[in-house]
């Protein structure tokens, strides 16, 4: 079994899913004989011939809009957005197309339909190009939102949203492109969708985040270890639909939450967790619930971007002050 | 300075407003027959629409997009598509969606407010209605890719309006469709409205077909009121996608007799004069006066067709308004083919509401 970054393990499920199925088309800017940006398509062109692997015109509208037209024709098309700030131009063909098509048609018209993009910041990368926007898509209905944390949940995950029969949004978090390895086995087994997973197993604090964040969480319930703080760290890698009865059991058990994501604040998906343990789980809690997250501001150039985005001391303090509370 | 690129847009007309032909008739339209099929579809456009209108202002349907005026370019371009090609409308080319096989009832159940009217029971791949503007270019652009990848020939064929090509994704589909040398065409009506801007206030470009020139691609602009033009020039533009020709843009000339839609009042902004002017070249007319004038048609016969057509539409009306209501559960089944945990409990509170709402 190889180790693999998580870019290496993205690379290798797109490889998996273009030889085992005839219908999967990949396109993006740049993603061809350059493959990728971030190399996640590196190779691909070469192997399966430029029109499974195509360069698409320079056009985020034109990307998501060509997917829907390809795939109410039985194709599944995996399109790659550049970053996942350049979104904002895809954003009428994903919310007003892809995530209605089946609804409005009663079914006859359905979109298989991957949209993948490198998501938050950290890799001092220029401006427009660290942004977490996952809030602007969980909000619709008709989407998946994923966003994996390690290389193997990374292929599971793109498995299954390719082989799902609805349109996905994929969130691959810059930060950990080549953060870690891991063993990841080429065995083209889907993960489950609709899920959280637990990360950490703890008694005292239930925490909950996804992306790049998981990373800093771990570390911070680490850390917190040797102040006898016990740490339940869900990773919550199904932004949208979220699976809240994993979370509520999770807070029945420690009666403290806290949600650490690097999206601004005001409207942040933590903002939905949080109202949905206190519209359920409120008579768990032996505290307030907490949120550590980016700030309500813009997005910093690469210089102050570490100052926006929670840091392992920031999340640790969070963590013990709910614990003190 | 020379010169590194010259362009010319052509306009193409065979039927003139009094009913003369002025030019050279491609095959279909020596064969009466095939003339007299699309007259009798743009006369069940006018009788379906006029009913349409009719339903709206006494309250038994919702907001209307009429299309009067306008059918000699909706029922041209669908006489020139095959079968397998597919549609990508906006959302008043009845007369395209009519002669693929979409029916009365359905296109009245969509008006009506119910997402049942996009069934569509003959062309199962076609779209449906597509109301946010030219939002609908890149999807038949994508079409075109998969016939593409897959080696199908096959066309799509885009609808847009005057006002629709001042957006981009009507630009950037008709270029990416260049690129990629795709089979599309793609039918700029230019009715000369776009709700209550008229085409010389929405660009300084002096025609709509010459936004084709920009894209690399094939541009021409027709009669649209002539529809053996718009049928001609489609069936060339057609022919030379489907043999790897890539895309070409077709400017229909024609005009909104009708409001924009029933919620709208073009008097409050059309100049004096214009609107009669326009009924002097309106397709139905014309198409008439050739007909009878060739000994192909007569009084008895156009009487005939009104009443056949009226009956059509009656017995749409009827089974449009016998559709039983739509369950509160559909809003919750058709958004994804597993519905999440948490919108089960969603359907069901809105199930209970629904029950007893009586």
């Amino acid at each position: 079994m190889a180790k693999l970054t998580l870019v290496e393990a993205i690379n290798l499920a797109l490889a998996h899913a273009l030889q085992n199925d005839p219908d999967v088309v990949l396109m993006g800017e740049d993603i061809g004989l350059n493959g990728g940006v971030f190399r996640a398509t590196a190779g691909l062109q070469q192997r399966f011939g430029a029109l499974r692997v195509q360069d698409s015109v320079l056009a985020e509208g034109v990307i998501a809009g060509m997917a829907v037209g390809m795939a109410a024709q039985g194709l599944k098309p995996v399109a790659e957005i550049q970053f996942m700030g350049f979104i904002y131009p895809a954003l009428d063909q994903i919310c007003n197309h892809m995530a209605r098509m089946r609804n409005r048609t009663r079914g006859r018209i359905t979109l298989p339909i991957v949209v993948r993009m490198p998501h938050g910041g950290g890799i001092h990368a220029p401006e427009h190009h660290s942004e977490s926007l996952e809030s602007l898509l969980c909000h619709h209905a008709g989407l998946r939102v994923l966003c994996p944390s390690t290389p193997a949940r990374a292929y599971g995950l793109l498995l299954a949203a390719i082989r799902n029969p609805d349109p996905v949004i994929f969130l691959e978090p810059t930060r950990l492109y080549r953060l870690a390895r891991q063993e990841v086995e080429d065995d083209g087994v889907a993960a489950d969708l609709d899920c959280c997973h637990l990360l950490r197993e703890g008694q005292d604090v239930t925490v909950v985040c996804w992306g790049a964040a998981t990373h800093d969480v771990l570390q911070a319930a680490h850390t917190l270890e040797r102040e006898s703080i016990d740490c339940e760290v869900i990773d919550l890698s199904s932004l949208s639909p979220i699976d809240h009865n994993s979370i509520l059991d999770s807070v029945a058990r420690t009666g403290r939450l806290v949600i650490v994501h690097e999206a601004a604040r005001n409207c942040g998906v933590g903002a939905e967790i949080a109202a949905t343990v206190a519209e359920r789980g409120l008579y768990h809690l032996h505290a307030p619930i907490r949120r550590v997250t980016g700030y309500d501001t813009v997005m910093p150039y690469f210089r102050l971007e570490h100052d926006y985005i929670p840091s392992v001391t920031r999340i640790a303090d969070g963590i013990r002050e709910t614990v003190q509370a | 300075m020379h010169s590194v690129a010259s362009f010319d847009i052509r306009y193409r007309q065979l039927l003139d407003a009094a009913g003369i032909p002025t030019g050279e008739w491609p095959g279909f339209a020596h064969d009466p027959a095939q003339l007299l099929a699309m007259y009798r579809m743009m006369t069940l456009c006018r009788v379906f629409d006029t009913k349409a209108i009719n339903l709206q202002r006494t309250g038994r349907l919702g907001t209307y997009a009429p299309c009067t005026g306008q059918e000699a370019t909706h029922v041209g371009v669908g006489a020139a598509m095959q079968a397998d090609d597919v549609l990508f409308p906006v959302y008043r080319e009845y007369g395209t969606q009519l002669w693929r096989g979409v029916t009365l009832a359905g296109i009245y159940t969509y008006w009506n407010g119910d997402e049942r009217g996009t069934w569509f029971d003959g062309p199962r791949q076609d779209f449906p209605w597509c109301v946010p503007i030219a939002s609908q270019m890149p999807h038949a652009a994508g079409a075109a890719m998969a016939f593409k990848v897959r080696g199908q020939a096959r066309c799509a064929v885009a609808y847009i309006g005057d006002g629709g090509t001042s957006q981009g994704a009507f630009y950037e589909a008709l270029n990416a469709a260049g690129a990629q040398a795709l089979p599309l065409v793609a039918v700029v009506v230019n009715n000369g409205w776009a709700i209550s801007v008229p085409v010389a206030e929405q660009t300084a470009a002096r025609t709509l077909a010459q936004k084709a020139i920009a894209a690399g691609i094939a541009g021409i602009q027709v009669d649209g009121n002539d529809i053996i033009a718009v049928r001609a020039v489609m069936e060339e533009a057609l022919a030379r996608a489907r043999n790897g020709g890539g895309p070409t843009l077709v400017e229909a000339l024609t005009y909104r007799l009708s409001d924009h839609t029933t919620a709208d009042d073009a008097t409050r902004y059309r100049p004096a004069g214009e609107l009669e002017a326009a009924w002097q070249r309106e397709p139905l007319l014309r198409t008439r006066h050739y007909l009878q004038a060739h000994g192909h048609w007569s009084d008895t016969q156009e009487a005939a067709l009104r009443a056949d057509c009226q009956a059509q539409v009656d017995a749409a009306v009827s089974a449009y308004q016998a559709l039983p209501a739509a369950s509160t559960d559909s809003m919750f089944e058709h958004l994804f083919a597993q519905l999440p945990h948490d919108l089960q409990a969603q359907q069901a509170s809105a199930r209970h509401y629904a029950a007893h709402k009586g």
